[in-house]
């Protein structure tokens, strides 16, 4: 069967966000085996927003991301192998075991890495654009966040920052309704309209629906190119959902949140969405998605394997990375 | 060549910034204010405001911008006000700045100095008067320089600029003013090393900043009554420069640390701790400390010079060890 290179790229932003979900199915097993260990937050049901982001930058670009950084590691390139070996904690890893889940770090990627502290990173990705702008370079910096963030005094420092130096700034803010167990309505006043919260710093926003990675994407592409062309911070509130708990130690509902409202917000999966809508527009038979399927799982498997047979950091590695010797 | 401490820490970062493009000043009123303690005099004129960049009062904020900025490729200079309000970009500083490299296994660093005056001036004070070194000095990940001398200033800040980690260097606003010896030469001091200040056979006094000219002081006292005192201005915090102290405590068998700060879980306990392991055979007394009173500064006068150690204090300290 032939296909047009405009399915040939929808095909990829369903592999790519087919790699997270496989990604994480594979890490919660693993987590649960106890391989891997320590605070493990799933991205799956948010995959639209780090795909679609991610596929309409350059590789110049710099990505910055939350502790729930493993969608944003993939869909920036990283191999899944040495992000599986991190997860597992062994000297194979993106940072040899140092990092761990929530600090996945790719610098030849561009990819500077995920941060724990809610709203600590804002103004690093905002110290980012300063860089390029300082240096006169042709990047844009995507920032990426939750709802729970928005609040925190790191993010409207750095948005102020952002908006009064002009830097070529991305805040994404991934609005999956909850921060942790908290419901977004109790957590600001202005939470039906996050977007006017950077409006107030004189940052230009929309809203965006984050499960579906087409509308993601060519949102992205406006925005990125508007950004390069001429400086400055822009907002994106991508309206999402986690179909997972806050962390592995968080069931998927019960608490905080109730199953109806999870299994409805899984009725727009992104995947789904995005495979219905190939197989509504293109000549796409069930064979190719199985293929892609099939690929996925080997590459899971693959870095399985990576992560479980590489070793555990050596001792005198414990030492080493503190400081930077003359 | 005389020259005051704050002469000398503009003429360090002048010639770093002339030397080396990717060098920018970033703080509040560091540049068309001159910088609240005048230490960027004339900076803004001569490297524009993209280089000396006046900030909002955002110590989280601009602390952040520069560690991302330094993790670009930069090498920020950021000037706090005074360290009290560094605890404002505490988060940054400890979880970003002192972290990153580690985090990623070496693929990240955080070439940068924050820079500003630490400990009390003239009755500002409990929120301005704080000596919050010990708090620096307990994160892996950062270095702490405190010099006590214009010489020391310049060439330390020098090397500041030019090292590769992140690095608190602490001045203080009753040192801007003070006068020192200076040589024209380019030089730098090596970040790490203590130096001995005074030589001496019968006691080893360490401090650092302030408290080392009171140290100084107290040291020509001493020496009026057959006393002499070997003084040690540890200059650079962390890394601790324990050789040296343990070599000059070798050889007179006693130690007083002198610090500003509060007493419990201060510095002094560490140096002491640092030190003691290495000469306690050749201790001919308890290591003392004189320290600031554990209380938060107060405004009045006579409470604040309570307060805070004093020459009368260390000679006593002396004294009780001799």
């Amino acid at each position: 069967m032939r296909q047009t290179s405009h399915m040939n790229d929808f095909m990829s932003l369903y592999r790519d966000m087919l790699l997270i979900r496989r990604f994480e199915e594979k890490s919660a097993e693993m987590y649960a085996l106890a391989k891997i260990a320590g605070f493990l937050h799933l991205y799956i049901g948010q995959e639209a927003v780090a795909v679609g982001c991610i596929a309409a930058t350059q590789p110049e670009d710099y990505i910055i991301s939350s502790y729930r950084d493993h969608g944003h590691c993939l869909a920036r390139g990283s191999d899944p192998k040495r992000v599986m070996a991190e997860l597992f904690g062994k000297a194979t890893g993106l940072c040899k075991g140092k990092g761990g889940s929530m600090h996945l770090i790719d610098v030849e990627r561009n990819f500077m890495g995920g941060y724990a502290i809610v709203g600590g990173h804002l103004p690093l990705a905002v110290g980012l654009a300063f860089a390029a702008q300082y240096k006169k370079e042709d990047r844009v910096v995507l920032c990426f966040f939750g709802d729970g963030a928005i609040p925190s005094g790191h993010a409207h420092e750095a948005f102020n920052l952002a908006a009064l130096w002009k830097l070529p700034v991305i805040f994404i803010c991934e609005n999956n309704r909850y921060g942790m167990g908290t419901p977004i309505s109790r957590e600001m006043v202005l939470y039906k309209d996050v977007v006017e919260r950077a409006k107030a710093h004189g940052i230009d926003a929309e809203q965006i629906d984050g499960m579906d990675v087409l509308a993601v994407r060519k949102v992205m592409q406006r925005v990125i190119g508007q950004v390069r062309q001429d400086p400055q911070p822009y907002f994106i509130e991508a309206l999402t959902y986690r179909f997972m708990g806050h962390s592995m130690s968080d069931p998927a509902h019960g608490q905080y949140r109730t199953r109806e409202e999870v299994s409805d917000a899984r009725k727009n999966d992104p995947l789904c969405l995005l495979k219905e809508h190939i197989q509504k527009d293109g000549n796409v038979t069930d064979d190719v998605f199985t293929r892609v399927e099939h690929e996925i799982e080997t590459l899971v498997g693959e870095s399985l394997t990576f992560a479980e047979q590489s070793p555990f950091p050596t001792a005198t590695s414990l030492h080493e990375d503190v400081y930077i010797a003359e | 060549m005389l020259m005051t401490y704050r002469e000398a820490l503009n003429q360090a970062m002048r010639e770093e910034m002339q030397r080396d493009d990717r060098v920018f000043l970033i703080g509040e009123e560091v540049g068309y204010y001159q910088g609240a303690f005048k230490v960027s005099k004339g900076f803004v004129e001569e490297f524009g405001p993209e280089r000396v960049r006046d900030t909002p009062i955002t110590e989280a904020g601009f602390t952040g911008l520069a560690i991302g900025a330094a993790m670009a490729g930069l090498r920020p200079i950021v000037e706090l006000m005074t360290f009290n309000f560094g605890i404002l970009a505490m988060d940054q500083i400890v979880n970003n700045a002192a972290k990153v490299r580690y985090m990623s296994g070496g693929q990240l660093s955080v070439p940068m100095v924050i820079r500003g005056p630490g400990s009390a001036a003239h009755q500002l004070a409990a929120q301005h008067s704080q000596s919050l070194e010990a708090w620096f000095c307990h994160v892996p990940g950062v270095k702490v320089i405190a010099p006590a001398t214009p010489y020391d200033a310049k060439g330390l800040l020098k090397s500041a600029i030019r090292d590769e980690n992140p690095i608190l260097f602490i001045e203080a606003q009753l040192l801007y003013g003070t006068k020192g010896e200076m040589t024209e030469d380019e030089y730098t001091v090596p970040i790490g090393k203590a130096d001995v200040k005074r030589p001496g056979h019968d006691v080893t006094l360490v401090a650092y900043s302030k408290m080392l000219l009171l140290s100084l002081e107290a040291a020509e006292d001493l020496a009026e009554e057959g006393i002499e005192a070997e003084v040690i201005d540890l200059r650079t915090l962390r890394p601790l420069d324990v050789d040296t102290v343990a070599e000059s405590v070798k050889k007179t068998g006693r130690l007083v640390i002198i610090e500003e700060g509060w007493k419990f879980a201060g510095l002094g306990a560490q140096i002491a701790d640092s030190v003691y392991s290495k000469v306690y055979d050749d201790l001919d007394g308890p290591i003392v400390r004189v320290t600031g009173e554990d209380v938060p500064m107060p405004y009045t006068r006579p409470l604040e010079d309570l307060a805070i150690p004093d020459k009368a204090r260390i000679i006593a300290a002396v004294k009780q060890v001799l």
